[in-house]
C-alpha cells in the first residue's frame, strides 16, 4: 500500500514537472530557440562556442524549420521562445507587428561592428532605423547552365544570356525537348514565381518600397517574358509536373539526366550540385539585367529576440556569438573537416559577415579540384555586394502572396499579367492599409 | 421520488459530463469566436470592435468566392463519388463469404494512413508525367492528366485520393445491407422485379437511413476539407506551387487569414460563414430526408 501511495506521489509529481505549457513554460531557466536546426558542423560547432562561453546557459534547440503561425502565436500568448531564427524578409513584418524586439542596446553593449554585415542583409533586417536581427547565411542568385544539353543544340553555354528577352524564347524552343503533351526537357526554366523580383528588377522595377507598384507596367512585363517561357515549353500544368520529378538533391539531378538546360538559383545549390555530381559539366554566371549589367537578389537568414522573451540578455549573447567573425571561421573549419573525411571537397560558407567570409575563403576554403566549385565560388563571391535584397515591409508576407499569387494566375492561363497584377496591387493595398505601412 | 424520475435524474446526470464538456470547450470557444468576428484582432493586440465590417469585407473578398466555389464544387464530385463506390464494395463484401472478415479489414485498413502521409503519397502517385495512376491509364490506351498541376485536373484529382478512405462508409453500407430483409428480396423475385428493380425497390429503401446518415456526414466534412490540400499544395512547397487557386478551399483561406495574416477576427467571420452555409445545406437535407428516407417501424 505504502508503494503504492510513493509510486502515485512521483507520478503526480512527475507530471507537475513536466508541466503542459507551451515553449517556454516548462523551461524557465533554459535559453530556447525556433526555427533552427543542428543539420550539420556550421550549426553544431557554433553552438559549441556558444556552449563552451556560456557553461550555465541551459540552451534547448527546438529543432524544424520556422513555423510562423506557432512562433506568432506562441509570442501572443506570452510564451515566446527566447531566440526566433526565421527568413530576413519577414523580419520587417514582425517588428511592425511588435513580434520581435529592437536590437539596438544589444548591438551597443556587445560592440557589434555592423559595418561588417553585408549592405542588402542588414537593410533587410532594419525597420524604422533600428536594427531588429543579426544577418547569418547569405545566398545570391546566379546562372546554372547544363553544358552537354545546351552544347547539343548548337548554343553556347558561356554566351547563354538573360538580357535578351525577345530571343530568350527562341533559346528556350531550341533546348527545350517536348512532344504528344509530354516534357522530357526543360530549356530555360524562370523559376517563377519564385524569382519575380529578380525578374522585375531586371526590367528597372520594384515590388516593394516607397513608389512600388505590382502593376506597374514593368513588372507587368516581367511577369509576361517568365509566364510567356514557361507556356512555349509544354504550358504550366505539364512544366511543373515535370520539374516535380527532379531528383534536385540527389546524384540523379536534373543536371546530370539532361532534363534542364539552365536555370537560375540560388548559390548555395553550388555546394549541393558540387557533393552530389561532382562531374556534372555546368557553367555557372551571373544573372544580367535588360541592359546586360550583373544582376543578383541576396536572401537569407537572421536571428531575432521576440517580445517578451524570458532571458534578453542571454539571447542577445547567443546571438552575436552565432554571427561572428571568429565563430563562423571555427564552423567552416568543423565543416571542411567533416567533408574531407567523407573524400568530399568543401565549398566554402557564405554568410553575411563580409569579415568572416573573407577569412573562410582565404583559410579554410578547400574544392579539393571541384571544377564546379573552383568556376562557381568566385562568380558568387563577386556577386555578394553587389546583390540587391528585397526592403523591410510590415506586409512582407501579404505582398509576397499577392504577387506570387498573381504570376499563378497568369501560369495556369486563369488571367492576363495585367489583369492579374491589378489585382495582386489591389490585395498588397488592402494589405499595407490595415497594417499601417508602406 | 417515481422511477421515471429517477431514471430521468440518471440520465442528466450521465449527460452531465458532456454538457459540461460541451460548454466549456465547444459552446465558449463559438460564442468567443462570433465576438471576434465583430472585432479586428491580431493576438498582439486587444481586439478592437468594428461591427461587422468583417462581413462585408467577406462579401467583397475574390478568394471567398473562388474558395466557396472550389469547396462546393469537391463536394458535389466527392459525396456522390464515395457513396456509389462504397456501395458497391459493401455488396461485393457481403457476396465475400468466409474471407469477408479478411477483406473487410483490408478494405479499412487505408483509413488508417494519416491525411499528410497520403498526400505525399498521392502527390507521387499522380504526378502528371510518371505518375503511377497515369501509367496504369497508359495500359489502357489512356493518356492521363496532370493531376496535380492542371487547375482543370486538381480537384477530380483530390476527389480520386479522397476514395482512398472509402472503407469507413463502405463497412457502414455493409451493416446495413446485412440489416435488410431476405424475404423482401424473395418476394421481388417472385413478383419478377429484375436485380435493378430489386436495388431499387428493396436494397435503397432498406438502407436509406445508413445513406442519409452518410451523405450528411460526408457533405459536412468535404464542406471543411482542408488537411490533404493543405500538405499538397500550400505547405512546404506552397513557394513553388501554382495550383494554389484550383485547391484554394473555404478552411485553407480561413487559415491562411488567421495563422498567416493574422486576422483572426476575420477568419472569425469567415468561420461563421461557413457555419451558416453548412446549416443551410443540412436544414435541406433534412428536409428531403423526410421524404425519402424510411426507418423500421416508421408508421409515417
Amino acid at each position: 500500500m505504502r508503494g503504492l501511495r510513493l509510486t502515485a506521489v512521483l507520478g503526480v509529481s512527475a507530471l507537475l514537472a513536466a508541466g503542459c505549457g507551451g515553449l517556454g513554460s516548462d523551461h524557465s531557466d533554459a535559453l530556447v530557440t525556433m526555427g533552427f536546426g543542428l543539420p550539420d558542423e556550421h550549426a553544431t560547432a557554433r553552438v559549441a562556442v556558444f556552449r563552451e562561453a556560456n557553461p550555465g546557459v541551459d540552451l534547448r534547440i527546438s529543432e524544424g524549420a520556422l513555423d510562423e503561425q506557432q512562433f506568432l502565436s506562441a509570442v501572443a500568448a506570452g510564451d515566446p521562445p527566447d531566440l526566433v531564427y526565421a527568413e530576413r524578409r519577414k523580419l520587417g513584418g514582425y517588428a511592425a507587428r511588435g513580434a520581435v524586439q529592437s536590437l539596438d542596446a544589444c548591438v551597443r553593449e556587445h560592440g557589434v561592428d555592423l559595418g561588417l554585415f553585408r549592405e542588402a542583409a542588414l537593410r533587410q533586417v532594419t525597420y524604422r532605423g533600428e536594427v531588429y536581427g543579426l544577418p547569418e547565411f547569405s545566398s545570391v542568385r546566379l546562372m546554372i547552365v547544363n553544358n552537354p544539353v545546351v552544347r547539343a543544340a548548337g548554343l553556347d553555354p558561356a554566351a547563354l544570356s538573360t538580357s535578351d528577352w525577345a530571343g530568350m524564347g527562341e533559346v528556350a524552343d531550341r533546348l527545350a525537348r517536348v512532344g504528344g503533351g509530354r516534357v522530357e526537357r526543360i530549356g530555360f526554366d524562370p523559376k517563377v514565381p519564385e524569382f519575380l523580383p529578380l525578374w522585375a528588377k531586371a526590367n528597372g522595377a520594384e515590388l516593394i518600397g516607397p513608389g512600388a507598384r505590382l502593376d506597374d507596367p514593368r513588372v507587368v512585363e516581367a511577369v509576361r517574358h517568365t509566364t510567356d517561357l514557361v507556356a512555349r515549353q509544354g504550358g504550366w500544368a505539364s512544366f511543373k509536373a515535370f520539374r516535380d520529378t527532379f531528383d534536385q538533391f540527389g546524384a540523379n539531378n536534373q543536371y546530370v539526366t539532361g532534363q534542364l538546360a539552365a536555370m537560375p538559383m540560388d548559390s548555395w545549390y553550388l555546394n549541393t550540385l558540387a557533393t552530389n555530381s561532382p562531374d556534372a559539366d555546368v557553367t555557372i554566371a551571373p544573372f544580367t539585367d535588360r541592359n546586360g549589367q550583373v544582376l543578383t537578389e541576396s536572401g537569407g537568414q537572421a536571428w531575432a529576440i521576440p517580445k517578451g522573451a524570458r532571458h534578453p540578455e542571454v539571447a542577445c549573447r547567443f546571438l552575436v556569438t552565432m554571427t561572428d567573425t571568429q565563430t563562423w571561421v571555427t564552423a567552416a573549419t568543423a565543416r571542411r573537416d567533416a567533408l574531407a573525411e567523407a573524400g568530399r571537397p568543401y565549398g566554402g560558407t557564405f554568410t553575411a559577415n563580409r569579415a568572416a567570409d573573407e577569412r573562410i575563403f582565404r583559410e579554410v576554403f578547400a574544392p579539393l579540384g571541384n571544377p564546379i566549385l573552383a568556376e562557381g565560388v568566385p562568380v558568387a563571391l563577386s556577386l555578394q555586394d553587389q546583390a540587391f535584397a528585397l526592403p523591410p515591409s510590415p506586409a512582407a508576407s501579404e505582398l509576397v502572396r499577392a504577387w506570387e499569387g498573381a504570376v499563378n494566375r497568369v501560369l495556369v492561363g486563369q488571367q492576363e499579367p495585367g489583369e492579374a497584377m491589378a489585382q495582386a496591387q489591389r490585395e498588397a493595398e488592402r494589405a499595407l492599409k490595415r497594417v499601417g505601412g508602406r | 421520488m417515481t422511477v421515471s424520475g429517477r431514471e430521468s435524474r440518471a440520465g442528466l446526470l450521465f449527460l452531465l459530463p458532456w454538457v459540461v464538456g460541451f460548454l466549456a470547450f465547444t459552446a465558449g470557444p463559438m460564442l468567443f469566436s462570433l465576438w471576434l468576428s465583430l472585432t479586428h484582432y491580431d493576438m498582439l493586440k486587444p481586439p478592437a470592435f468594428v461591427g461587422l465590417e468583417n462581413y462585408r469585407e467577406a462579401l467583397a473578398d475574390d478568394r471567398v468566392g473562388t474558395a466557396l466555389w472550389n469547396t462546393v464544387f469537391f463536394t458535389a464530385l466527392h459525396v456522390p463519388s464515395q457513396i456509389v463506390l462504397a456501395l458497391g464494395l459493401a455488396g461485393l463484401l457481403r457476396r465475400a463469404g468466409r474471407g469477408s472478415g479478411f477483406f473487410r479489414t483490408v478494405l479499412y485498413l487505408p483509413v488508417m494512413t494519416p491525411p499528410v502521409a497520403l498526400a505525399a503519397m498521392f502527390l507521387l502517385l499522380l504526378n502528371g508525367q510518371n505518375g503511377a495512376v497515369n501509367a496504369f491509364l497508359g495500359w489502357f490506351g489512356f493518356q492521363g492528366p496532370n493531376w496535380t498541376t492542371d487547375p482543370a485536373w486538381i480537384k477530380p484529382g483530390l476527389v480520386v485520393m479522397s476514395l482512398w478512405t472509402v472503407g469507413s462508409t463502405a463497412v457502414l453500407y455493409l451493416a446495413a445491407l446485412t440489416r435488410v430483409p431476405l424475404e423482401r428480396y424473395e418476394a421481388a423475385r417472385l413478383d419478377g422485379a429484375s436485380p435493378w428493380r430489386q436495388f431499387r425497390h428493396v436494397t435503397l429503401p432498406g438502407i436509406s437511413g445508413t445513406v442519409y446518415f452518410t451523405v450528411v456526414v460526408n457533405t459536412i466534412a468535404s464542406l471543411q476539407v482542408f488537411t490533404e490540400a493543405y500538405a499538397m499544395f500550400f505547405g512546404a512547397r506552397a513557394k513553388a506551387s501554382a495550383e494554389g487557386d484550383a485547391a484554394l478551399f473555404y478552411v485553407i483561406h480561413l487559415f491562411q487569414e488567421a495563422f498567416g495574416s493574422l486576422r483572426m477576427g476575420y477568419a472569425s467571420a469567415l468561420a461563421w460563414g461557413l457555419f451558416a452555409v453548412i446549416a443551410v445545406i443540412t436544414v435541406v437535407q433534412v428536409r428531403l430526408s423526410r421524404r425519402y428516407v424510411h426507418y423500421e417501424g416508421d408508421r409515417s
